[in-house]
């Protein structure tokens, strides 16, 4: 896919208009993984916008959000963020072989409390 | 028969590029009653003008077509142009075919096409006009401004020099507006008080000027010239002229948990009150809901030390009638409620506070003297945190905020971060700011200077949210220029509110049946050429009910706005607009339909005898329509099942005659 | 009254305590409670994406069968309410959604979003009512204070999630106050504890984590409610010194019916 053909499409699944962000910051002044990320809230919306998804695809920030929902409570545009992430991570993880967390890898990472709740998110967030 | 006479103007190329205006002129000049027919480079020239009254004496000429720009533009001046060679001017119709043919259409033969069928409807249409005589009304030589804030204040002045008598209505119990509530004002930094207190005392002294304070607009009927209007006196308990404003009785009262609303809540006041030293009128009022004496008999204290006995426990709400030639808006805005931002915590900290309860925590005034210190615990804050655009700018789906820009708030909050510096340097103080707006004479070197000389800390970014953690507030925020996340731990945080119209205004537009945009401000008659003026004829705007508006602004304003109401008031007698309802009587049958749906109660009905064809009388009920108070809207003459209504200059049959001619 | 109720794959597993209080509370409240027949896993978490519309049949199924019965539907594990609600919301407000999921479905009726979801909490207060609750606890949670953990799922998004203000919540301390405790209120309260991300980067959620029990404790709360099994793994893992109970089971300890527990 060309770069505007990844652009159309993380629109339209995510339904998300980056074009109404006023470039305020909020969504990054609020995300509780902002640490954690090479690309921030408001970078995800912009890079999007501006076609340059490529860096986003590859970055382990696609990872770190923790669809917390914080962003896209507190966006004064309405652009929820999160969505925008969780399409771009949807276009990462759906191409063949790319499943971020594979099954295999699964049982390394239990522990006796863990909640089943948490498994069947993280393999619903990092893989198809 | 008419003898009519076509004009086709070219507009330069803004019409002949796209309309053949040679053919549009010919073809017309086939159509029944046109004896005349001719197209112009710029009819509404002088040359083009003495044109048409050439060809009305040459001709002989009874009704005029024009074929040219939008009725908006010049309807007036060829009016004008045909009363003077003599003929009604309501005898002049204009096509148009501008805007609704050049400028929308890109090819000659659908735009020539188009134009010809609109002059042939205009045509039509003068084949049954018949003269009409405008009637006349008198002017009542006194105005009424709605609303006693800068914007009030300043209309009332500059109508009241003009020599006329004005009546400022305010629903508070002192004239001031939110003006009184500020401490310093930009970018001059002058004290607001210094510059609006001798205003508020030539309001007082005036000998033009009435003050009804503590009041409300009830009720405005009639129109332009000649408004009724009544004004709800709220009952303050106090006798407005005896009262000396002595204050003893505010000193006295026992009860002293009333919500100081002056001070925006933040300290208390008594149950009587006057609501800062240089109100006006400085009166006592009393808060009837915390009133002991008033709630349950017991108490009475400000009647026994009020020396004047001007404590009245019976006084009742008056109602005052008064007659107007023009009425001003002036209702001004509120910040708005910081409910739905509480990722802010204003609902969980004591010291989350807003722009406006700043302006009274700084103010000698205020509930601090004038000391900066925390509304929680009393202490001066050494970390301020001030966040902008705080429901400005919000998106229409979010449902929070407003979408426009608050315009006051980059101002304010460079004020109110330099003063702060400048008081006390031993502050850090952080703005963070989507953009810093500041087009204003002087408003960027403002800015400027807080920045460079005061040292205040911008971040371009926004505060994410605030925690408030023991007795810091933990502001989260990005810096967008760094790239980072930051965590501030504050004392104090200052909210930029959005401010929105007072929530007076709608139920006021209402009564005046003034329009309003989809966030409540008054809208203007154009927003660019008439913007002190609503669309509804005598009335007009000052200050923020129009818009978001700073002090100097909304100063210009009020004064435009007076010199409107000036212009009217020096009229002795106002031409109606001709193009009123009539009810042809012998057809109506008493239905009352008319009546209910006229949105200005211009309709009422009378008996009426009538004679019969047997030579009997007959007594019927009949609408008859006032035409000083019609404003030819013809909501009556589509409700009317017997077809008895008609807007003169727009029947039923030369509307008709228009649709016809376009079918044909 | 009689609802229907989601229970979800944790509370039949690691979460039992969540459900069997739950079944117990609502006996003595006077609410009969009807399981969801073959009830299936709601995912964990809702995919905000349009063009996901298998992940979120499960939760349409589960719409569908409290419609035919006429009931709400019950959750009270955060990440199961907030899946089926926001796919409720979408299935109302997404008629492209509504069609195709409707499409896989094959039902006799058409599913459109007719049932109302209420979360356990939302059962106690416009159902049951706090005052009513204050009248039967005992006095078993009198000196106790409570912080009120909310977490993400529970709030937002605010305007599909409907269950209180989601920047200034108040439901569970109203509860915590009706059961005769002490509510603290940390403003950490509608923060993240780090999710499933605990799974990805341990220590990403051990930050989050602790910084919300710290901050319980710093306020003086001698234990955190939550309705969320995940928050409490969480919570619990990085932090072992303040106990993280279930809503569930501190109502009934509150409504002296604790004993004879499993």
């Amino acid at each position: 896919m060309n770069k505007k053909a990844i652009r159309d499409e993380i629109i339209k699944i995510s339904g998300v208009n980056p074009k109404k962000c006023m470039k305020c910051g909020k969504c990054s002044g609020t995300c509780p993984s902002y640490n954690e990320m090479e690309y921030h809230p408001h970078q995800f919306v912009y890079m999007v916008e501006s076609g340059d998804i490529e860096p986003l695809l590859k970055s382990e920030s696609l990872y770190k959000c923790l669809s917390c929902f914080a962003c896209v409570e507190r966006c004064p545009r309405g652009v929820e963020p999160a969505k925008i992430i969780e399409a771009v991570r949807l276009m990462a993880v759906r191409e063949q072989g790319k499943n971020h967390l594979k099954s295999d890898a699964i049982p390394e990472l239990l522990d006796e409390n863990l909640p089943q709740q948490a498994i069947v998110s993280a393999m619903r967030k990092y893989s198809k | 028969m008419q003898r009519i006479g076509v004009f086709v103007c070219w507009c330069g190329s803004n019409i002949a590029a796209t309309v053949d205006v040679k053919a549009v002129a010919e073809a017309l000049a086939a159509e029944p009653g046109v004896v005349f027919s001719t197209d112009y480079q710029y009819m509404c020239s002088q040359a083009g003008q003495d044109m048409i009254k050439e060809a009305i004496r040459e001709h002989k000429l009874t009704g005029v077509v024009i074929c040219s720009c939008s009725p908006r533009m010049h309807e007036a001046t060829f009016r004008k142009t045909a009363e003077s060679a003599g003929i009604n001017p309501y005898m002049v119709e204009i096509a148009n075919i501008r805007e609704q043919c050049s400028w929308v259409h890109k090819d000659i033969p659908t735009g020539t096409e188009k134009s010809i069928i609109l002059g042939r409807a205009a045509i039509a249409k003068v084949n049954l006009n018949a003269p009409l005589t405008p009637g006349e009304s008198p002017v009542t030589k006194r105005a009424l401004v709605i609303g006693g804030g800068i914007a009030g204040i300043q209309t009332a002045l500059d109508i009241a020099d003009a020599g006329f008598p004005v009546d400022i209505v305010e629903k508070k119990p002192t004239i001031g507006g939110k003006m009184a509530q500020i401490d310093k004002t930009f970018p001059t930094l002058d004290c607001a008080a210094c510059i609006l207190t001798p205003k508020m005392v030539d309001v007082a002294q005036n000998d033009k000027i009435r003050i009804f304070s503590y009041s409300e607009v009830e009720a405005v009927s009639g129109f332009v010239g000649n408004f009724d209007v009544k004004i709800k006196k709220k009952a303050r308990y106090v006798d407005e002229e005896k009262c000396t404003g002595c204050g003893l009785c505010t000193e006295k009262c026992p009860q002293k948990k009333v919500p100081n609303d002056f001070n925006l809540g933040m300290d208390m006041k008594r149950a009587i009150y006057i609501p800062f030293a240089q109100a006006v009128p400085k009166v006592a009022t009393i808060e009837a809901d915390y009133c002991n004496m008033l709630k349950n008999g017991k108490c009475g204290v400000c009647a026994k030390v009020c020396t004047a006995g001007a404590i009245d426990y019976k006084q009742q709400d008056e109602i005052i009638e008064e007659k107007y030639g023009a009425i001003v808006v002036a209702t001004g805005f509120n910040p708005i409620s910081m409910d739905k931002f509480d990722e802010f915590a204003y609902n969980q900290s004591k010291d989350v506070i807003t722009s406006l309860e700043f302006e009274r925590l700084t103010n000698a005034a205020g509930p601090t003297a004038g000391k900066l210190l925390r509304p929680s615990d009393g202490k001066h804050p050494e970390t301020i945190v001030f966040v902008q655009c705080v429901g400005s700018r919000c998106d229409a789906c979010n449902e929070k905020g407003k979408e426009y820009c608050s315009k006051i708030c980059c101002m304010y909050t460079a004020k109110h971060a330099m003063l702060t510096r400048d008081k006390y340097p031993d502050t850090d103080v952080y703005v963070f700011y989507i953009d810093v707006r500041t087009p204003g004479k002087n408003f960027d070197e403002f800015y400027r200077r807080a920045v460079e000389e005061y040292g205040v800390h911008y971040i371009k970014g926004m505060v994410g949210k605030i925690l408030p953690e023991g007795d810091k507030l933990k502001v989260r925020a990005s810096d967008l220029i760094e790239n980072k996340q930051i965590n501030i731990d504050a004392d104090l945080v200052v909210l930029a509110a959005a401010i929105e119209p007072d929530k007076s205004a709608r139920p006021l537009a209402t009564m005046l049946t003034a329009s309003m945009d989809t966030n409540d401000f008054f809208t203007e008659a154009h927003p660019k050429l008439r913007p002190v003026e609503s669309p509804t004829a005598g009335v007009f705007l000052s200050g923020a009910c129009q818009g978001p508006k700073d002090i100097p602004e909304t100063v210009s304003q009020a004064g435009a706005a007076a010199s409107k109401v000036i212009g009217l008031l020096a009229k002795d007698k106002l031409m109606g607009n001709p193009c009123v309802a009539q009810s042809d009587e012998m057809m109506c049958n008493g239905c009352s339909s008319c009546e209910r749906v006229c949105p200005y109660g211009a309709i009422s009905y009378a008996d009426k005898e009538f004679r019969m064809p047997d030579r009997t009388t007959k007594v019927r009920r009949v609408a008859q329509v006032n035409e000083a108070v019609c404003q030819g809207c013809g909501a009556c003459t589509v409700a009317c099942p017997s077809g008895a209504m008609d807007l003169k200059g727009f029947k039923n049959a030369q509307i008709l005659a228009e649709v016809d001619a376009i079918c044909r | 009254m009689k609802v229907s109720y989601y229970p979800g794959c944790t509370l039949k597993t690691k979460a039992k305590d969540l459900d069997f209080y739950l079944r117990k509370c609502a006996e003595v409240l006077g609410v009969e409670v009807e399981e969801i027949e073959n009830w299936q896993c709601c995912g964990g978490v809702f995919t905000t994406s349009n063009d996901e519309i298998a992940t979120k049949l499960s939760s349409v199924r589960a719409l569908s069968e409290a419609r035919d019965k006429g009931q709400k539907l019950l959750t009270v594990c955060s990440a199961c309410h907030n899946v089926i609600k926001q796919t409720n919301y979408q299935i109302k407000n997404d008629k492209d959604f509504a069609f195709r999921a409707n499409n896989y479905m094959k039902e006799a009726t058409p599913y459109e979003g007719e049932t109302e979801v209420i979360h356990f909490l939302e059962l106690l207060r416009d159902e049951i009512g706090f005052d009513a609750i204050k009248e039967k606890v005992t006095d078993a949670l009198k000196d106790k204070k409570i912080a009120a953990y909310y977490g993400c799922l529970l709030l937002r998004p605010g305007k599909v999630m409907q269950l209180d203000d989601a920047e200034n919540p108040t439901i569970m301390e109203q509860l915590i106050e009706a059961m005769g405790a002490t509510p603290v209120v940390s403003p950490y309260r509608n923060e993240c504890c780090g999710g499933y991300v605990v799974l990805e980067d341990a220590e990403s959620a051990k930050k989050k984590s602790t910084s919300i029990t710290e901050n319980a404790k710093k306020m003086g709360a001698d234990m955190i409610v939550t309705a969320c099994p995940l928050c409490k793994y969480n919570l619990e893992k990085h932090d072992q010194s303040i106990p993280v109970v279930y809503v569930t089971e501190l109502l009934a300890e509150a409504l002296g019916i604790k004993e004879g527990a499993r």
